[in-house]
């Protein structure tokens, strides 16, 4: 079992470290993931209904006003 | 009149429209490259060639910065679900969950356990597993196209759900209904099977520059013909999967295809339009032409719509006014049964906060009558069931220009590569420069196609844009899609210049 960890491990490692363009790419990629989530995600992405309801039943009821606010005339 | 901010829809609706194309320019080449890789390396794996094996590595190494700068671009879009689109998104939750959560555990899983293997592997493990996960690579990544697919044919055509009005949400009844509904099927089909052409189409225009420059040509020929191949069977299938998807639209979404045939007035035998200039200015109901210029081949739109000759194809105005005579039902009777329905919803709703469980159980009998009707009481007039006809007529033609244009281009290639005169081809090298391009162009014109043809519906008939979107400030969706438009951007220029300097390098380099 350690000795699979281990060779694991390794592989891992070995391949890390053997990486040429790779090493820009998981630079790009690190970046990218702290941009979406770090800032966009936190500052300019929240839930609507998760952040502006504490319940199911809450958003439930929000989004079945959205649905039935216009006076939907019948013609 | 409906109170809804028309310019907080168009941004949102902008904003995931930049998002998706943006993503959409990654998504095609990981499908097909991953296959091309594969097959590059069974063929290394059968010959014992050491020239396979570099030229797996090669495209292997461009398939890595494609999918390394692509990946996440997808989740920009959720994102913008939960905060742009938060009504679309609870309605939907119950549908979208099952296989958005099926995506995540176990295609991108595949993906992610095989992907070490495929890059740190090679000399590590034997070369049969390494061959083996590769092709695992492939497959899931394909598979995880499959999912995003299902649930957007699920928004083209709703199958599988009941709507449930206590809680606003479509819950699903019938999980194989949604898996297996037809759009879906032919909505992967196509769009994988293009994805299969784009990347080949991608690797002729590298090979095809090396061969200009003189540069790596043994391994550019080999490139080519395993591309050619695929590319053109490939492009068969798009053929046929492309006359499958038309036959789902023709049956479940009438309007986007007279939208793509800028058709206006129904007719029996039917003409599909070759090539033709829309008139702009002609709208439902005038009396104006629909095109300048058009070239028709006579019966065909009926034949590919209905599968028979001679049948009656409705055109906007059959859709939009109804057309008794063809049995057609216009959307002007829809929005009367509509309305009808939000009326018994709005009715339901307010008895259930008065606990008057007799008004409510009659107020939800008479909204069954009429709820399939439902997202047609959000509009204003019949004419807004219209999409924009010139984009999506312009986008499907050009879609269909580029997908007889591509499997041309790989035919000539294959054959001057087995003649072994490939390089004498001083006309057809500059074509294959830009069959990438045409690829790309093919790609995102059928996304427009597909995708503005469905409006005004996030869920067709059940839900139109304006509904979907979040009470927002303009302003914050017109920040955050600014953000995008410079983010990205700084992406896809990495992408380019990384993707550039290893080309530039070449097979030796890997």
């Amino acid at each position: 079992m350690t000795n699979t960890a281990t060779r694991v491990y390794s592989f891992y490692r070995d391949g890390f470290k053997q990486m040429t363009v790779g090493k820009t790419l998981w630079k790009i990629i690190f970046i990218k993931l702290l941009i979406m989530f770090a800032v966009l995600k936190l500052f300019f992405f929240p839930n609507f209904l998760g952040n502006n309801f504490e319940t199911d039943e809450q958003r439930a009821d929000y989004v079945l006003e959205q649905l039935t606010r216009m006076p939907a005339q019948v013609n | 009149m409906i109170d809804v901010d028309l310019s907080l829809v168009n941004w949102s609706r902008a904003q995931f429209a930049f998002t998706a194309m943006y993503h959409w320019i990654f998504v095609p080449l990981t499908l097909g490259l991953s296959f091309l890789c594969a097959f590059y390396e069974t063929i290394y794996l059968k010959t014992g060639d050491e020239q396979w094996k570099t030229i797996t590595r090669f495209w292997m190494t461009l398939f890595g910065i494609n999918f390394a700068i692509g990946v996440a671009t997808g989740i920009i879009l959720e994102f913008e679900f939960g905060t742009n689109w938060s009504n679309y998104s609870w309605m939907v939750g119950d549908i979208f969950g099952a296989p958005l959560a099926i995506e995540g555990i176990f295609a991108f899983f595949m993906e992610a356990s095989f992907f070490a293997v495929m890059f740190f592997g090679w000399n590590r493990v034997s070369k049969r597993f390494h061959c083996f996960s590769t092709w695992m690579v492939a497959i899931g990544s394909n598979l995880s196209a499959v999912w995003i697919l299902i649930a957007n044919g699920w928004m083209q055509n709703p199958v599988g759900m009941v709507f449930n009005p206590e809680i606003a949400r479509f819950e699903m009844e019938n999980f194989a209904a949604v898996v297996f509904n037809p759009v879906a099927v032919s909505k992967f089909t196509h769009t994988s099977s293009s994805g299969f052409v784009m990347a080949s189409a991608f690797v002729l225009t590298v090979s095809s520059w090396y061969l200009l420059k003189k540069k790596h040509v043994e391994m550019a020929k080999k490139s080519i013909i395993v591309a050619s191949v695929f590319g053109l069977v490939a492009s068969v299938f798009v053929g046929f999967t492309g006359d499958e998807a038309a036959y789902e639209v023709a049956q479940k979404q009438p309007m986007k295809l007279a939208a793509m045939e800028g058709l206006y007035k129904g007719e029996r035998g039917a003409g599909l339009v070759a090539m033709g200039i829309v008139n702009s200015t002609k709208e439902p109901g005038d009396v104006q032409d629909a095109f300048l210029l058009e070239v028709r081949i006579p019966e065909v739109l009926s034949l590919l719509a209905n599968r028979e000759a001679g049948s009656f194809v409705p055109g906007i105005d059959d859709l939009v006014y109804g057309n008794t005579e063809e049995g057609v039902m216009g959307v002007n009777t829809m929005m009367e049964k509509g309305k009808l329905a939000l009326v018994d919803l709005a009715a339901f709703r307010e008895a259930k906060k008065n606990n008057l469980e007799h008004v409510a159980a009659d107020a939800l009998q008479r909204f069954e009558v009429n709820k399939e009707f439902m997202g047609y009481g959000y509009l204003d007039k019949p004419e807004e069931a219209v999409p924009p006809v010139n984009i999506v007529f312009n986008a499907f033609h050009l879609m269909v220009v580029m997908g007889t244009i591509l499997p041309a281009v790989f035919a000539a290639f294959l054959f001057y590569t087995f003649k072994n005169s490939i390089t004498e081809q001083r006309w057809l090298l500059p074509v294959g420069l830009f069959m990438g391009l045409f690829g790309l162009l093919a790609q995102q014109a059928g996304w427009v196609t597909a995708e503005v043809g469905r409006q005004p519906w996030a869920i067709q008939g059940l839900m139109p844009v304006k509904i979907a979107t979040t009470n927002l400030s303009t302003t914050s969706v017109q920040i955050t899609f600014a953000m995008f438009a410079v983010v990205f951007t700084i992406l896809l220029i990495a992408e380019i210049s990384i993707m550039l300097k290893q080309i530039a390098i070449g097979p030796e380099g890997h």
